[in-house]
């Protein structure tokens, strides 16, 4: 579980996060939604570590990120995961190579025991014979699975994705979101995913957090998000067509 | 101001990359691999033009020895003299600084735009140790290229000189003998050492610290190249001033 309470982030005048206090339960996958310039990036790139707030605690587990030293700090890093938008995989590397990469870092394991470890998670996401490819070599929703396989290697506690089907078909958008839902619940992990995707939002949203200009404007899940009168998440999650379409039917009692 | 900031990142990003330690294990395949990118892929250019520079020398040399009472062994010598003192080390650095520099930072720059450094930090990797310390290491086996260089340069002006009738294959042979100061190849490895440095850190900070996309990375590596070029020039007439005045 992860909690954060009264977060605060900005860049010289700017402030992105103004306060937000919100929990992400183990073993559900927990979304932050909003629109472009809400600060979700932000808030997930804290998360993470990659920025120091400058105000505010964020608790993993039993232990406030802030008050660790240094090296307690990197080891807490080496229990999270992380998917990044545009997968962020080694270009040099093969997609073995990417997956073990984290195994290579922190483990002492053999190079037998890798390679063990290395072709069940890429048979766990559906890329066995794979492995000898470069990532310039498959194609996006390929990238999206290794950037998933290497971020699920170590077995980390945490799993972080930042807009994890962007750019893919909605089909493979589908194929991802349920890889993610069900190795969160198998691995009973905590994942956060960044995203402005209402399908995965429809598809996964076991707890959505609604950002607005730095301000937690919102939290629910996905059956409460059709059910809201706020303003401000009834105008994000209608802005699409087909839900626009929903509603009226829903509206006019069909 | 902005060039002190900067100057002044540049020692911060130096004092960084020796910080928390890359696991030997991935290290040294880190290492091996920047030797092959960084030295063993530039053995090819740096021959290609060591030779043919060290011909022009020695044709040139030759082309202005118009004084009867001036003796032709002076072509051996300028060739020797040049070529150690200031076209291997110096300009071969010039010319690795847009092969060797632009390959660094347009590297580093892309893996800053794809999110592959961020990746690296996450994972809680200090990622100026595992980027730039290999390339550091790599760039200390530089000097071999820049012997290798010498070498070739003074074959390329005895070829040109003798084979092209300017001067005996004895009297070329005498120049290049002729007052040979050991301490001049000392100072000539000692700037190569400096100028490897040079070539391994100011690519890897234009390419660590960019930011934009990838028009941005095409200017970074200019501005790299740029740089890098005015460092190397700069140190070298310090050193010159330091070592041989």
């Amino acid at each position: 579980m992860i909690h954060v309470e009264n977060l605060h982030k900005g860049f010289g005048e700017a402030k992105i996060l103004k306060g937000v206090t919100t929990s992400f339960e183990k073993g559900k996958t927990n979304l932050i939604i909003g629109t472009s310039g809400s600060g979700k990036t932000v808030f997930l790139k804290c998360l993470l570590g990659l920025f120091t707030p400058e105000q505010g605690t964020i608790t993993y587990g039993n232990t406030a990120y802030n008050e660790l030293n240094e090296q307690e700090q990197r080891d807490l890093k080496e229990q999270m995961g992380m998917v990044f938008q545009g997968s962020a995989l080694f270009d040099s590397m093969t997609v073995a190579e990417n997956v073990r990469f984290p195994l290579e870092m922190f483990t002492k394991k053999t190079k037998k025991e890798m390679n063990i470890r290395v072709s069940e998670v890429l048979e766990r996401v559906n890329l066995e014979g794979a492995d000898l490819k470069l990532p310039s070599e498959i194609s996006g929703g390929m990238q999206k699975r290794v950037a998933i396989a290497r971020a699920i290697v170590t077995n980390p506690k945490y799993l972080f994705c930042d807009e994890p089907n962007s750019g893919l078909d909605p089909k493979t958008a589908i194929v991802i979101d349920n890889l993610i839902k069900e190795i969160t619940e198998e691995f009973d992990i905590t994942t956060v995913i960044n995203t402005h995707d209402m399908n995965s939002v429809m598809e996964i949203g076991e707890k959505i957090v609604f950002l607005k200009q730095g301000y937690l404007e919102w939290e629910g899940d996905k059956s409460q998000i059709f059910q809201t009168d706020n303003k401000a998440v009834t105008d994000f999650v209608y802005s699409s067509n087909l839900f626009k379409k929903v509603r009226e039917a829903q509206l006019k009692g069909l | 101001m902005f060039y002190l900031q900067q100057i002044g990142a540049y020692f911060l990003m130096i004092k960084e990359v020796f910080n928390r330690m890359t696991k030997p294990s991935v290290l040294r395949k880190l290492i091996l691999k920047e030797i092959d990118d960084l030295v063993i892929n530039s053995l090819g250019i740096v021959a290609f033009i060591s030779f043919f520079i060290g011909a022009v020398v020695a044709i040139q040399t030759a082309l202005n020895l118009t004084n009867p009472l001036i003796p032709r062994e002076l072509i051996g010598f300028a060739s020797r003299q040049s070529v150690i003192l200031e076209f291997s080390p110096t300009f071969i650095s010039v010319i690795m600084a847009g092969k060797v520099g632009s390959f660094i930072t347009s590297s580093i720059g892309t893996m800053r735009v794809t999110e592959q450094i961020d990746a690296l930090e996450v994972m809680g990797i200090n990622s100026l140790n595992y980027l730039v310390f290999p390339k550091i290491i790599a760039m200390l086996l530089y000097p071999f290229l820049i012997a290798i260089s010498m070498f070739l340069g003074i074959l390329g002006g005895y070829v040109a000189g003798v084979y092209g009738g300017f001067v005996t294959n004895d009297e070329f042979i005498a120049g290049l003998t002729d007052d040979f100061t050991p301490f001049h190849l000392v100072y000539s490895f000692l700037k190569t050492f400096i100028f490897a440095f040079l070539l391994a850190t100011i690519p890897s900070f234009h390419g660590f610290y960019m930011k934009g996309g990838a028009l941005e990375v095409g200017k970074a590596s200019t501005t790299s190249f740029v740089w890098t070029t005015v460092a190397v020039i700069m140190v070298n007439y310090i050193i010159t001033q330091i070592l041989l005045s």
